[in-house]
């Protein structure tokens, strides 16, 4: 027998490792300084969410979805509750529609505000981290100001919305994103002819065409591979089909890709929302079906009925026709999907969470074979990675 | 799309919805079904979205597996639904979708499903050494062991769980709606309607 000597090191990254965006364990070999093979272990925030949601009503259900990706806490709601509205059989009034759109695509601009700078100071840039956290709060106080709550809003539920955006919030949103483009191109020109960010990204892990279908890529990951697809798009849920956008394409499909993607698919969400606040309407905000949705309060001051809805609602709440379904929505991630099964009671059978995430950080080995130590770390960012959801 | 589907012996039981299609076969059947569904003309479904299970133990066959898989050219979904015994295994489709690796190994975790030739059938989301099958409908919610940290052994110990308050399931589902009416002594009813 030949004897060949091996001449690698294993090490391990994180837990705990402010690359790793949250706890993800990798376990490296490496000749050198060069990757043999990274392989994730996963499942460290592991809370069992699917098997939580089994023993909650619908509506119980809707917090745990903020919980998942939690930087993109609306987005996930919007599955959960098209999944439901499916299995009801429901139709959200136009203003629902409007408003869930525009919160989607402010959550989307939230998700990328944290991801590009995020994904800089892991290849070495700070001061868009800071920039990007003051921008970041100012989105936030629209989260606040409609749901009461910065991240865990809760506010996208089955049959609409669960309160009506406050006066005058659609002049202010509107005001905001006047100045947001501004801030955008700032932050391009911070970034994006940046020599040392261009060196640590242009051809760092490169997903070809082919890859990213077969590994079940989707949103800016498999754009950024050349794939025009977008699920706004190509199965329009809610108001996406009354609004038009473009979807940026990325050429090479390496992390600089990913990187323009994103920043490209901000400015598409703030025409996206200029239009939608063009459109929308005053009106109901969730279905005027009590069975489903609670009364308003001061109804339940005078009507029995309207009380009775109200303790049914909250104790009981609703049953759900037998079924199953899967919704999905282009979550600032990439397609977030919800496979529901009702039997008929008032809570879920089986709710299964489909998280972009977990699809992406599983190409991670293939990615990263053969780089350097340091662009797991690049790659690692430019996935957009976030453990609530993978580990779920 | 759906006349093929039809004409194809291994699929039965065709539902679609307007951008759905619901679709089971046989467990033996998984396999060459999925190469087709990706690989031939008509359907090309490119892109694996999901696997996942249903428990059901009161049925023989209890486990619902599901494979959900896109066409991205024909911009359709298609849900595949397979049946399973407690103790069946089933054939991987690693070497049809890459992707499934992950997912057949959060399968295999949370509901004990064996995927034969699978590369690297290894517990994915639970802890290292977990016990049973979490999402299983018989698993309790609580699991069977809570972790502390040992200030004497200076490491974290595993304990078996210990509950300050019993565990606490409230049947809140009003009895009065959708019920069956099977209260003794009155059969007459469902005679009537019979």
């Amino acid at each position: 027998m030949k004897e060949v000597e091996l001449n690698t090191t294993t090490i391990n990254f994180g837990p705990q490792h402010p690359a790793a965006h949250g706890v993800l364990r990798l376990v490296v070999e490496l000749e050198g300084e060069v990757v043999k093979r990274a392989e994730p272990h996963i499942g460290l925030l592991h809370r069992g969410t699917e098997k939580l949601i089994e023993y909650k009503t619908y509506l119980q259900a809707v917090p745990y979805f903020d919980r998942l990706d939690y930087v993109s806490p609306m987005c996930q709601e919007h599955a959960f509750a098209l999944a439901t509205e499916n299995l009801l059989n429901i139709e959200v009034p136009q203003r629902a529609k409007f408003i869930r759109v525009i919160f989607a695509e402010v959550t989307r601009i939230l998700n990328h505000l944290l991801n590009i700078p995020a994904y800089a100071a892991d290849i070495g840039a700070v001061t868009p981290f800071l920039w990007c956290f003051e921008e970041r709060e100012k989105l936030l106080e629209f989260h606040e100001a409609v749901s009461g709550a910065r991240f865990h809003a809760a506010y996208f539920r089955p049959g609409g919305v669960h309160q009506d955006m406050p006066e005058g919030m659609e002049e202010k949103l509107f005001e905001h994103f006047k100045t947001l483009p501004k801030f955008i191109d700032d932050l391009e020109d911070l970034l994006t002819n940046n020599r040392i960010l261009r060196q640590r990204s242009v051809d760092i892990g490169i997903i070809s065409k082919k890859e990213a279908i077969e590994w079940g890529c989707s949103g800016p990951v498999l754009r950024s591979s050349g794939v025009a697809w977008d699920l706004r798009r190509s199965q329009p849920y809610d108001a996406y089909d009354q609004v038009e956008f473009d979807i940026p394409v990325g050429k090479k499909g390496d992390c600089f890709d990913r990187y323009l993607v994103r920043i490209e698919e901000m400015r598409q969400s703030i025409s996206i929302i200029n239009q939608c606040l063009n459109k929308i309407k005053p009106g109901a905000i969730s279905v005027e079906d009590n069975k489903i949705t609670p009364p308003k309060r001061n109804q339940m001051k005078k009507s029995m009925e309207a009380l009775i809805h109200h303790f049914k609602l909250f104790t009981e709440g609703y049953r759900v026709p037998e079924g199953q379904t899967y919704a999905a929505v282009e979550a600032p991630k990439g397609e977030f999907g919800v496979f529901l099964v009702s039997d008929g009671s008032s809570k879920p059978y089986r709710c299964k969470i489909r998280a972009p995430g977990f699809a992406h950080l599983q190409i991670l080995d293939n990615l990263s074979k053969g780089h350097l130590m340091a662009d797991i770390a690049a790659i690692l960012g430019s996935l957009d990675i976030v453990f609530g959801e993978i580990d779920r | 799309m759906l006349e093929k589907l039809k004409k194809n012996k291994d699929i039965t039981n065709i539902k679609e919805h307007e951008k759905l299609i619901e679709i089971e076969c046989d467990k033996n059947n998984i396999l060459s079904l999925l190469k087709k569904l990706k690989e031939n003309n008509d359907f090309i479904f490119n892109q694996l979205l999901d696997i996942t299970a249903v428990d059901n133990p009161s049925r023989e066959r209890r486990f619902d597996l599901i494979y959900i898989i896109q066409s991205l050219k024909k911009n359709k979904k298609l849900i595949l639904k397979t049946s399973l015994k407690e103790n069946d295994s089933i054939e991987t489709i690693t070497s049809v979708y890459k992707a499934a690796d992950w997912y057949e190994r959060e399968c295999y975790d949370l509901f004990g499903i064996e995927f034969t030739n699978h590369p690297d059938l290894r517990r994915i989301m639970t802890d290292y050494n977990f016990e049973g099958h979490p999402l299983r409908k018989d698993f309790p919610l609580t699991g069977h062991t809570e972790v502390r940290y040992d200030d004497l052994e200076k490491k974290v110990i595993y304990e078996p769980v210990k509950l300050s308050q019993e565990f606490r399931d409230f049947d809140s589902e009003s009895p009065w709606e959708g019920m069956k009416n099977n209260l003794i002594g009155d059969e007459k009813s469902e005679i009537q309607k019979d």
